[in-house]
């Protein structure tokens, strides 16, 4: 975290300060390890025998067994008192595998290995799917197993309205044991499932010595509980892995164990990759996922997502807040397609894209090496360096018709036909590639207006610094021009496909109605500031318009803003681009966003600043805070009291204008129906946030609990397991024969070829990362010489017993070599590198620094190069974190 | 414009996270070139590619690895951005014949650049190495504490960019108050090592910029005992005339140089 982000660094070592302990586990000893209390080495890719082992000391410690907080905790929020199917078996019972694993018989461009059907994965007497989002919808969107809800059938009741439809969806609640000793109750399954991760089991799998291991165990629960709360951070090197979203979510299982989420000063916060990941997925650039987390239509899944009841029937859970389902689809739509969206035409849902297969990076990069794709934008990407197995990458580059590169310098990307290593060395020559290469000079962030919003799903809005130099446009002014040409492209169209562009809402030119959006704002800026507001480059659109349209209005009068998502319909009469962000433009001339109280007081006393920018939904700090309050609403302790109920205060019904007693309190926005008491229990048929009990936490999910069990929503499997890395120089040695995720996605191509697990010529692990100095791959640092200068050459870091093994001296040139391509850097030979002992062998880490490439003012070889095309089977993310190669000197 | 007391740096190596984050700042605001156009090479010295402060790094972030034990067991990685500390007892502007250097209403330690010869005298008297020529002008050069800010009542650049406030601006009484405190917790959170280096008169009269170090100083590489050129002025005495005869050559080698100097930069703009 302070290598890749020193500024947000900056709270962690105010804590520090104040007296927390400061935990890093990686397998270098890194910038972050130099100011922590605590360094645990682990084997890159063993971070589930980790966390697993941690989850089996936690459960198995006297404190967690003896402190009632724990048990409260876990038995009121968690789904740990929920019975399994007694089908279910696990990777316990089958030797690495759950039940439900089957051949994968759809596209091999997905790249599936296998697939799971998960039918044996659900709570007790509830059928697949009735706990949520089939996974295949809710994530990769290409898998067509029958594992789903049904859809609508012939006698689900139409919308709009969707009450009835939504109630026809009810299902009846899942059994528990609150006691907990039901072996067929989550807690016991999990209990049973990381029964072997001991500390012997965590040092054998991970190399970390049980001491480390043990005292990272020993310092989260002593900082867990009523008084004390711990945080886990985590940076995207964690996600990079072929069962990552797993790593993550058993993260999240520890933490739920622990009583660490929705509490101050608990949770898990995702360190994204560079400013505004968050808002690219809030408002998605994903192909399987449509604005505020909505799933993408699909066409693979033709009985479920044929007609906009299909897919409502098949995406609405009955109970929890995702019953409002329907009314953030058509309010989506309206936006999408404005008044020719109607109730007879499904709201323009038939105009609307359909996932036909997996879309994302790997996937399309292989489509496009065969020449199945003929156009590329890379719009503030730079693949040539960034993308998994460089050389595959630019060659698929080279069979484009055009290619698109919008950045602020001449990417790799943008140059791959004339000065990468293949054309350099004579192997590629440059009148052989065919792609024409479009290069658009970008602005900088501090070149126009806009928005971040960072992990804490806080959006920052950020005014223009500076004009930007010469040619150089916003993506936003691109994407709006690139809009308006091609709905006048399709404006005479007969092709029923080209009805959805032509249907498509653009209308946020600058025009007089920019004046008055803006007018209140203007006076409240005033003088010069306000001048400047109105003031863009010419063909520019109205932010502030686009804005709107994600904050959503009235249809029948867009100057009518809607104050937040409690008010959308399902009807037409409300437009919202993004339910999840509705409220952040309450009215014209008030972006919540923008808002600067820095209040210090509040910071220094660990309280939210609600004046500080907008954090959706609705300006929530704290997810799912109701979990901050014990079972009856009093808070766990004074020192933790965060959002509990006050059975005296006076709630006012915004609606009615009726006065009650009794509402939730605190400093935060509450995260549960304001006046909801904490002895509430849901009448017989009740739907949405009324079938939540006054104890459910967790208001996105069916049953109102935090899954410690997944019964759906991931495709490889209900629990995180240890399986080695697709390259690995060690057996699975929790599951011998098992030894990869089963499920993962591979594509076994000649250009792309994986070593087999311990191969002799491949014995190290190799891990990438970044460096403090650079930023990704080296676009907004290479060119910079103040920059540059800090970091000048790619180098490899090794330790000093490797070195010694190949001779190799300090800045000596070394070749680093994989099944995929060989490179060269300098050798940086450093005692924080360390050997690691791996089930029995030594296992030595190469690093390596991905910053550098063939353009800018320093170079370097890709290291990408080195990788492979190799991912996760829930969001085809691929595994560059952790890999196998040789190392020699050159 | 603030008060015309006592200013400075107080660095606490303990929050330093090695960003060099200083240095960009430092060089942005005082237009100082990057090394070799921004492309030097690789040092192979932990993650240190400026290797010292110097005519044009003014801030160097320094990195000292520490793994002594065969299991690495206790290692550290102690990073540090060392600056000029100007000092209250400066040995600089102790030999500096054009009196180019003075000391400013706040006790720091600036180098006029308009009134320096270039003669290379106060290189050799400070005893940390802070100062060097600026090939771009040929004068010596080094921090001066941000002295156009400061009389604007602005936050030195450096100080203004630490994410983590390693490096702390204030008058100086504030921040040795500060840093007692600071030495103090650690020392009860058991970090015995915890000491202030410069806080005090005994190291040249005072440091206005000092230190928060956990290891003796010659581990970050300052010296433990930092001495004035005068206090070897009586010893000296005796070989002032050859001292003289010596300055005499060196200073018209080094005019001879700064001419050269010019030259070379006129032909690489040419």
């Amino acid at each position: 975290m302070a290598e890749c982000h020193p500024v947000a660094f900056r709270w962690i070592m105010k804590a520090k300060l104040a007296g927390a302990t400061l935990i890093h586990v990686d397998p270098r000893f890194t910038r972050t390890s130099a100011l922590a209390n605590v360094y645990a080495p682990v084997r890159a890719g063993s971070d589930i025998a980790f966390l697993g082992g941690l989850i089996r000391y936690v459960i198995s410690s006297k404190r967690w067994n003896e402190d009632p907080f724990f048990k409260d905790y876990v038995v009121n929020y968690t789904n740990a008192a929920t019975l399994i199917t007694d089908k279910f078996e696990d990777t316990e019972d089958l030797d690495g595998k759950f039940s439900g694993l089957m051949a994968y018989t759809g596209d091999k461009l997905n790249g599936f290995q296998a697939e799971y059907k998960n039918e044996t994965w659900q709570y007790e007497g509830t059928v697949a799917q009735d706990q949520g989002r089939t996974a295949s919808s809710g994530q990769s969107g290409e898998q067509g197993v029958e594992s789903g809800q049904e859809g609508a059938a012939p006698e689900t009741p139409k919308g709009p309205p969707y009450d009835e439809l939504v109630k026809s969806l009810l299902k009846p609640p899942a059994k528990t044991d609150p006691t907990l000793q039901n072996p067929r109750t989550v807690f016991q399954l999990v209990k049973k499932h990381f029964d072997r991760y001991t500390p012997e089991m965590v040092e054998q799998i991970t190399g970390c010595p049980q001491a480390a291991f043990v005292q990272v165990a020993e310092q989260l629960l002593k900082n867990s509980g009523a008084e004390r709360t711990s945080a886990f951070c985590y940076a995207v090197g964690w996600t990079q892995h072929t069962k990552g979203p797993q790593m993550i979510g058993c993260c999240a299982l520890l933490q739920l164990l622990l009583g660490n989420m929705g509490r101050p000063g608990g949770g898990i916060l995702a360190l994204r990759g560079h400013a505004t990941i968050q808002g690219s997925t809030d408002i998605p650039t994903l192909y399987h996922s449509i604005h505020g987390y909505m799933p993408s239509p699909s066409a693979l899944k033709s009985k479920k997502h044929d007609t906009l009841n299909d897919y409502i029937a098949s995406e609405t859970l009955a109970k929890s807040y995702w019953a409002n389902f329907p009314k953030f689809m058509v309010s989506y739509l309206k936006s999408m397609y404005g008044d020719a969206a109607t109730k007879e035409n499904d709201f323009g849902y038939d105009w609307h894209p359909k996932v036909a297969g997996d879309h994302s990076h790997m996937p399309m990069m292989l489509q496009m090496a065969d020449g199945k794709v003929e156009g590329m934008y890379a719009l503030g990407q730079n693949p040539a360096v960034g993308g998994q197995n460089g050389i595959f990458q630019r060659r698929a580059l080279g069979k484009l018709k055009w290619l698109v590169v919008k950045d602020n310098f001449e990417t790799e990307t943008a140059a791959f036909w004339k000065t990468a290593p293949e054309v350099t060395s004579g192997e590629v020559k440059p009148e052989d590639i065919q792609t024409e290469v479009f290069f658009f000079p970008s602005n900088q962030v501090a070149e126009m207006d806009g928005s971040f919003t960072n992990t804490q799903r806080l959006v920052q809005w950020h005014n223009k610094a500076a004009e930007a130099p010469g040619d150089c446009r916003s993506d936003m002014w691109f994407t709006y021009q690139l809009g308006v040409r091609l709905k006048e492209m399709y404006q005479n169209s007969t092709n029923p496909r080209d009805e959805g562009f032509k249907n498509l809402v653009w209308n946020f030119q600058i025009d007089e109605e920019t004046e008055r959006l803006h007018a209140a704002e203007i006076e409240k800026l005033g003088g010069d500031d306000a001048a400047k507001q109105v003031k863009e480059p010419e063909g520019e659109p109205d932010i502030r318009k686009i804005m709107r349209e994600i904050n959503g209005y009235q249809s029948a009068d867009p100057t009518k803003h809607l104050k937040g998502f409690s008010e959308l319909m399902d009807d037409g009469s409300t437009t919202c681009a993004s339910w999840i962000y509705s409220g952040i433009y309450p009215e014209p001339g008030i972006l919540l966003c923008n808002n600067r109280d820095p209040q210090p007081d509040l910071d220094n006393k660990g309280l939210p600043n609600l004046g500080w920018g907008f954090a959706w939904p609705a300006n929530r700090r704290v997810l799912y805070n109701r979990a901050s309050a014990r079972p009856d609403g009093t808070p766990w302790s004074a020192r933790k009291a965060y959002v509990y109920w006050d059975a005296d205060a006076d709630f006012t019904d915004t609606k009615t204008g009726e006065v009650t007693k009794g509402k939730w309190v605190g400093p935060d926005v509450p995260d549960f129906v304001p006046n909801k008491a904490p002895d509430y229990q849901p009448p017989e048929g009740a739907t949405g946030l009324a079938a939540h009990k006054g104890t459910d936490p967790f208001i996105m999910k069916a049953d109102g609990k935090g899954w410690l069990f997944c019964p759906t929503g991931l495709v490889d499997g209900p629990l995180p397991t240890h399986y080695e890395p697709a390259e690995s120089p060690v057996r699975n040695v929790l599951y011998p024969n098992q030894q990869i995720n089963p499920v993962y996605k591979a594509w076994g191509r000649e250009d792309n070829k994986l070593a087999a697990p311990g191969d002799p010529e491949f014995p190290h692990v190799l891990t990438t990362y970044r460096l403090t100095e650079h930023h990704l791959s080296g676009v907004m640092t290479r060119w910079l010489p103040w920059l540059s200068e800090l970091q000048p050459e790619l180098f490899v870091e090794i330790s000093p017993e490797l070195a010694g093994e190949k001779r190799i001296g300090n800045t000596d040139k070394v070749k680093i070599r994989t099944p995929r391509a060989e490179i060269e850097a300098k050798a940086l030979v450093t005692r924080r590198m360390r050997p690691m002992k791996i089930d029995g062998k030594t296992i030595h880490h190469v690093g390596l620094p991905w910053h550098w490439g063939y353009q800018g003012l320093v170079t370097g070889a890709v290291v990408n190069d080195l990788t492979a095309l190799v991912g996760d089977p829930n969001v085809s993310i691929h595994e560059g974190k952790a890999f196998v190669c040789s190392v020699e000197k050159a | 414009m603030p008060a015309a007391v006592p200013h400075g740096f107080y660095t606490d190596t303990t929050v330093c996270i090695g960003c060099k984050a200083c240095e960009v700042a430092c060089k942005q605001w005082n237009q100082l070139p990057a090394s070799k156009g921004g492309a030097p090479q690789l040092s192979g010295q932990s993650y240190d590619n400026t290797l010292r402060l110097s005519g044009t790094d003014w801030r160097h972030v320094k990195f000292i690895e520490d793994f002594k034990t065969e299991d690495r067991s206790g290692g550290r990685w102690m990073m540090m951005s060392d600056v000029c500390k100007h000092c209250v007892k400066a040995g600089c502007l102790e030999v500096c014949p054009t009196g180019a250097i003075i000391r400013t209403e706040f006790d720091t330690v600036v180098i006029q650049s308009d009134v320096c010869n270039g003669c290379r005298a106060c290189i050799a008297a400070c005893p940390f190495g802070v100062i060097d020529i600026n090939p771009a002008n040929s004068v010596a050069m080094k921090c001066t504490l941000c002295y156009d800010r400061m009389k604007l009542d602005m936050t030195p650049a450096c100080a203004q960019a630490c994410p983590t406030a390693s490096i702390q601006y204030g008058p100086i009484d504030e921040l040795r108050d500060r840093a007692q405190k600071r030495v103090a917790t650690l020392q009860a959170q058991g970090e015995t090592r915890a000491q202030l280096y410069g806080a005090d008169t005994s190291i040249l009269g005072g440091l206005n910029s000092f230190y928060l170090l956990v290891d003796k100083p010659e581990v970050y590489g300052l010296p433990a005992n930092p001495e004035l050129p005068s206090r070897n002025l009586a010893a000296s005495n005796a070989f002032s005339a050859i001292g003289a005869a010596v300055m005499g050559v060196i200073g018209l080698v080094s005019f001879r140089k700064r001419r050269m100097d010019r030259f070379a930069q006129q032909g690489n703009n040419e």
